[in-house]
């Protein structure tokens, strides 16, 4: 049988992706959250415009497979590099992809100046409850009781304290244009995450400060899961102690439609 | 332009504006804050990126990015605060981005204290961060020689894609004296072909440290070497003083070599064949040029405000060939020129130090000094 309608592609690589395959374990979300800035950056027409900033873990090869040009900054100095580029080049767009361990443990002072400063800049920050590149340590955002290669027993919160609700603190200042927490879990809550990474790019291009979004994901590999129960396993256990809600966002964007 | 009363610190930051600097990040500590609150009321007003960073680490990161965009850009501090941003001197370095940095130095290890004193030496000299990689490091002896080194250490930054650190001590940052200033440049962006701007209309760059694949690595490494081959080549500066016939040489660096200039000049008075070597560029060293005085002289006396860091790159650089003795005050003591005379005085009369180190036998003659 011969088809004489013409095919509509529904769904094709992201021009705002290098034809690279990325070196992510089978099963993590990076690739789906890459994804969703890609596509965020062809909507908005923003690829020539934009500058990324990776950061050291998993996610030190984005610079890979962004098709924008990119710089490699220090463990936890993404918001400081982010910053300097920033400055200098107001017109572009500016956007660091970090962990939890970069984000939320080195690089803490980094990032809550960058936000306390409205610094115009967004940030994508992969909450995985572990460090993933080094092979699945306890991480600011392990939770309680959770066992990882440094805390075998557990995450003992008497010993090694509670989890760091990043999003919940970064949207206490000011600064703060956008600030939310999204998941990865399901195709519902990624299309909640995809239009989140769009408002934090457009608070970014509005001139309205800083801008986060901080999506929860999956490690199968270190969390030692197949991929379907590692997305189980985020649903059952990391959404109750990360709620997926906006933090601060800027009343600006609230009467955006897309 | 007139020359007018200038703190070193302030026409040290009024230099690199002159010049064209385009960002300034830092971070306020004794006694370098003149450069940061100078660039915090200039900047702005010109249109001009000041930023006051959370840390030394973080300001440091930010010049990282600025200088990743081919922007004029540098950042100051003093010894403490200097080691905070030994992490992004390696990343700058590895990236082969161009960088100025201003290390007014104080005392230490540790928090030490806001007096004058030259202890970065090896941090700066031989040191900057983990890596195999070599800053060129200008070290002005007075604020004329500190606003013509910082214009020309961002050329030499441009031109070699490398790092350059102006090392002054704390009394040089605080001392007013009377300078010329530069003419106004205004900031002109570049545009080197291997910045990142946003891949508007060309292929799209990433600049980084990263090298996992070895051989990738040692080729960056080398590159790193030849071109600082070709720095050594081209870029050594020092400055002689009283060289005519003579007999001893005395080695000092900055302040200390200042310091011993009134000290060989008042030894010449009194008939003393003594000259001064004052390395401009501690890096790279002199080398070839101490090696030559050591084989015309009769002995060398290192001069410097700490236990002999640049003592022993004079003793490479001699191999041998004649007695060398070192002198030095510590710890944010300044010596007088009157204790760098008696010691020239002593070089041509005393019995000089054969075996052992100098660094030992000065050790005995200070406890007298202080005693």
């Amino acid at each position: 049988m011969i088809l004489n309608t013409p095919v509509e592609k529904v769904y094709q690589r992201p021009e705002a992706f290098t034809e690279v395959t990325t070196h992510y374990c089978p099963g993590c979300t990076h690739g789906v959250s890459h994804r969703l800035v890609a596509e965020v950056l062809d909507e908005m027409n923003l690829i020539e415009k934009t500058i990324g900033v990776a950061s050291v873990g998993c996610s030190v090869f984005a610079y890979n497979y962004f098709d924008c040009d990119f710089v490699e900054a220090a463990h936890g100095r993404a918001p400081a590099m982010a910053t300097g580029i920033k400055r200098v080049l107001p017109d572009r767009v500016v956007f660091t992809y970090q962990g939890d361990g970069d984000l939320a443990s080195i690089g803490m002072a980094e990032i809550v100046h960058a936000a306390a400063r409205g610094e115009n800049i967004t940030v994508i920050f992969i909450n995985n409850a572990n460090y993933g590149m080094t092979g699945g340590q306890m991480a600011p955002t392990t939770l309680p009781g959770q066992k990882t290669t440094s805390s075998p027993y557990g995450r003992d919160v008497e010993q090694t304290g509670f989890p760091i609700r990043t999003a919940e603190l970064l949207a206490t200042l000011d600064g703060a244009g956008y600030v939310v927490r999204r998941s990865l879990h399901d195709p519902k809550n990624i299309r909640l995450a995809k239009k989140a990474i769009r408002l934090a790019f457009e608070t970014q291009v509005r001139g309205l400060g800083f801008s986060m979004v901080e999506l929860l994901s999956t490690c199968p590999t270190n969390w030692g899961m197949k991929p379907v129960e590692a997305l189980d396993w985020l649903e059952d256990h990391m959404v109750p102690v990360y709620p997926l809600e906006d933090f601060k966002v800027s009343p600006t964007l609230k009467d955006l439609k897309f | 332009m007139a020359r007018e009363l200038l703190k070193g610190n302030v026409a040290i930051a009024e230099a690199a504006i002159r010049a064209g600097l385009e960002a300034y990040f830092g971070y306020p500590i004794t006694p370098q804050t003149e450069l940061l609150e100078w660039f915090s009321e200039r900047m702005p007003v010109l249109g001009r990126t000041f930023l006051q960073a959370e840390s030394e680490l973080a300001a440091i990161n930010m010049v990282y990015g600025a200088a990743c965009t081919g922007a004029r850009v540098m950042t100051s501090s003093s010894s403490p605060g200097v080691s905070l941003m030994m992490e992004g001197i390696s990343y700058i370095a590895g990236t082969e981005v161009p960088m100025v940095l201003v290390d007014v130095m104080r005392g230490g290890p540790g928090l030490g204290n806001i007096a004058p004193s030259q202890g970065d030496y090896n941090q700066i000299v031989h040191g900057g961060g983990h890596g195999d990689f070599r800053p060129i490091v200008l070290a002005p002896a007075n604020i004329q020689e500190a606003i013509d080194l910082t214009v020309k250490a961002f050329d030499l930054a441009e031109k070699y894609r490398t790092i350059v650190v102006v090392l002054i001590d704390g009394s040089l940052g605080q001392m007013m004296e009377p300078a010329e200033l530069p003419e106004m440049q205004p900031v002109k962006r570049r545009n080197p072909d291997w910045a990142v701007s946003g891949a508007i209309g060309r292929e799209r760059r990433v600049l980084s440290s990263i090298y996992l694949n070895v051989d990738e690595e040692e080729v960056t490494n080398l590159r790193l070497l030849e071109r600082w081959s070709e720095i050594e080549a081209n870029e050594i500066r020092y400055q002689e003083y009283f060289m005519d016939r003579a007999e001893y040489i005395v080695v000092g660096f900055g302040t200390a070599g200042r310091i011993a200039l009134s000290a060989v000049r008042t030894a010449r008075a009194e008939g003393i064949p003594v000259g001064l070597l004052r390395p401009i560029t501690l890096n790279p060293f002199p080398e070839e040029k101490i090696r030559q005085l050591a084989g015309q002289a009769k002995a060398m006396l290192v001069v410097e405000m700490n236990t002999g860091q640049m003592l022993d790159d004079v003793l490479k650089a001699a191999t041998g060939k004649l007695p060398v003795e070192f002198y030095g005050r510590l710890g944010g003591v300044v010596p007088f020129p009157d204790e760098v005379l008696s010691e020239i005085r002593r070089l041509t009369h005393e019995p000089l130090t054969a075996n052992g180190h100098p660094r030992r036998s000065w050790l005995k003659r200070l406890e007298l000094v202080r005693s």
